[in-house]
């Protein structure tokens, strides 16, 4: 079950109206709107609440996603890109979040650099779907993710801090 | 010192050359794939000799297996999804000599595949679809082929999915006989069921869980039989204490031989299917530690989410309506639905016991060694605040997101 910092986080994320998938070209905009709704709303819930973790933009079709996410380990920032397609299906199913500089470093992603959610992520959107989006995502998904493994990679020293790395090169 | 036109002079030389060799190599090449590649069949022949390829699978029809063997080479198949259950069913139907096969697959051949079948470690790097399709060309050259490497989930290559699918048949213009799923995640699964209800196109899935010793297959037959969104993802019980499954660390494990037991069974499923013969199987359940294979058939929804799924139940009601009863066929029993949920399923969402009981829905009645993955409650009114109306434009809002 979800620990309740993130149940909290995710409670105040406004949830979404309108059932459309891109291929639904009459709904689809609407659609996209909200997303945007949602996702500043977290952003800006998270910065009132100094925790803010990560940036999102889109296409202007709304069907490609990129950005960055950072976590903070030990008063280091961490920053990667993060990237992912609007699937056909979506919002019946989640998009496939690629964190692709962290391919082949972790067990816990599949090829391509796609993270692997936990058991507990597959139903609990298929429960909220539609009204889960992209901010819902960030929060159960890829947020928890970096909260294990980022600290995970650090410790074994596959992820390395770059001013540290830039100081070690110079040496 | 060498002048630039001295240079120029000498790398023209050396393209010369280059190309001479590449000539030479591919003279080469030819002359051997002359020797080692058999030249097509036209018919296929019953002939008990070494050189023919097909002796044993004609002899099916000796021995009154199958009515009418050489009809595999009519159909056509599409196999999405090139991993370790697609792959190896590909190059069964090969060796079935199968008319003609679509590979979809967007991934490449790599290292960490080689504790599955069929790729080989110099084929590392090269897609899979082409990689498949050199070695299945070399086992049989009277097999079609052709291969699509891009991701079908995406908007701009489903739409080219949905027209293979439904024009890629040996007979260019005409549909698949069937569409295998061989994927490995629910995304895919998911838009190959879409592509398959707007369609109407049979397809049979396969899958493998992650902790690779339990697997099935599932026939499908929009508006009959139910699809993969008429009811949550079944999964093949493989009574493992959940307490001691350790997740942790690790994403998916996969083993050569469940998948070629998956791969096999629904390849068999096919053969079936395609050349009528035996008992085709609706669902069938692979439980590896236990060695038990559960069965069962189930209808499609009436409420399912996918409206083109309800419109070919519509459809399928009414040309059964029309159909003329001759004699009583074996009635498929009806999933039913009980109300208790003894589901020891832990989810995110909820935090104590009774939030986790209202948030779980009815569970479909299946046999024993099959569950669902989780359940979904029918309707549930939205708890917590939506998205305000609002007056801004989307460019408007995508601004605002970047200055954030
Ligand atoms: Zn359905």
């Amino acid at each position: 079950m979800a620990d309740e910092a993130t149940r909290q986080a995710v409670s105040q994320i406004p949830l979404l109206k309108t059932h459309a998938g891109p291929r639904d070209r009459a709904l689809w905009p609407q659609r996209l709107k909200e997303e945007y709704q949602a996702l500043i709303r977290f952003v800006e819930q998270n910065k009132g609440a100094d925790n803010d973790w990560f940036r999102l933009e889109s296409n202007a079709d709304g069907t490609r996603w990129t950005g960055t996410c950072w976590f903070i380990h030990e008063l280091l920032r961490y920053e990667f890109r993060l990237e992912f397609d609007i699937p056909v299906t979506y919002p019946v199913t989640a998009p496939e979040v690629a964190v692709p500089e962290l391919d082949g470093k972790t067990a816990k992603m599949y090829r391509g650099g796609k993270i692997c959610l936990t058991d507990h992520f597959a139903p609990l959107w298929a429960r909220n779907a539609p009204r889960f989006g992209l901010a819902h995502l960030m929060a159960l998904g890829l947020g928890p993710w970096l909260a294990v493994e980022v600290p995970d990679l650090i410790s074994k020293g596959l992820v390395v801090h770059k001013e540290q790395q830039r100081d070690a090169a110079a040496e | 010192m060498a002048t630039v036109e001295e240079l120029k002079l000498r790398v023209r030389e050396l393209e010369n050359e280059l190309i001479k060799c590449k000539q030479k190599q591919c003279a080469v090449e030819d002359a051997q794939n002359q020797e080692l590649h058999r030249p097509k069949i036209d018919k296929m022949s019953a002939e008990v000799v070494d050189s023919n390829p097909y002796s044993r699978l004609m002899a099916l029809k000796r021995m009154g297996i199958v009515d009418d063997y050489e009809k595999i080479r009519t159909f056509t198949v599409a196999v999405v999804g090139v991993g370790g259950v697609g792959s190896v069913t590909a190059e069964m139907l090969t060796r079935c000599g199968i008319g003609k096969l679509l590979l979809f697959d967007y991934d490449k051949v790599e290292l960490a595949n080689m504790n599955r079948l069929f790729f080989q470690p110099h084929q590392a790097g090269l897609s899979k679809v082409e990689a498949a399709e050199h070695t299945l060309r070399n086992i049989n050259p009277d097999v079609s082929f052709e291969t699509h490497n891009y991701n079908i989930t995406t908007m701009e290559n489903f739409a080219h999915f949905m027209e293979r699918i439904s024009h890629g048949g040996l007979e260019e213009g005409k549909p698949v006989d069937l569409l295998l799923s061989c994927v490995d995640n629910f995304e895919a699964r998911m838009a190959i069921n879409t592509a398959c209800n707007e369609l109407g196109q049979i397809w049979m899935e396969s899958g493998v869980s992650e902790n690779a010793v339990s697997g099935h297959i599932q026939l499908i037959i929009p508006g009959e039989t139910a699809c993969f969104a008429c009811a949550p993802p079944l999964v093949v019980a493989a009574n493992i204490d959940e307490k001691t499954l350790k997740r942790e660390g690790v994403c998916a494990a996969s083993l050569p031989t469940t998948m070629g037991v998956v791969a096999g069974i629904l390849v068999q499923n096919v053969l079936k299917y395609l050349l009528k013969f035996g008992t085709v199987s609706y669902y069938l359940g692979y439980n590896a530690m236990q060695d038990f294979f559960p069965t069962m058939a189930m209808k499609a929804n009436p409420t399912c989410n996918d409206r083109h799924c309800r419109r070919q139940q519509e459809e399928y009601k009414k040309k059964e309506a029309e159909r003329p009863k001759v004699e009583v066929v074996q009635e498929e029993e009806e999933a039913v639905v009980h109300e208790d949920n003894d589901w020891g399923i832990e989810l995110v969402s909820e935090v104590t016991d009774a939030e986790l009981q209202a948030a779980s829905g009815t569970v479909p009645d299946l046999p024993e060694g099959i569950t669902v993955a989780y359940t979904i409650p029918a309707e549930t009114a939205p708890c917590g605040d939506t998205v305000e109306e609002t007056e801004q434009s989307l460019e408007d809002l995508m601004a605002q997101m970047r200055k954030l």
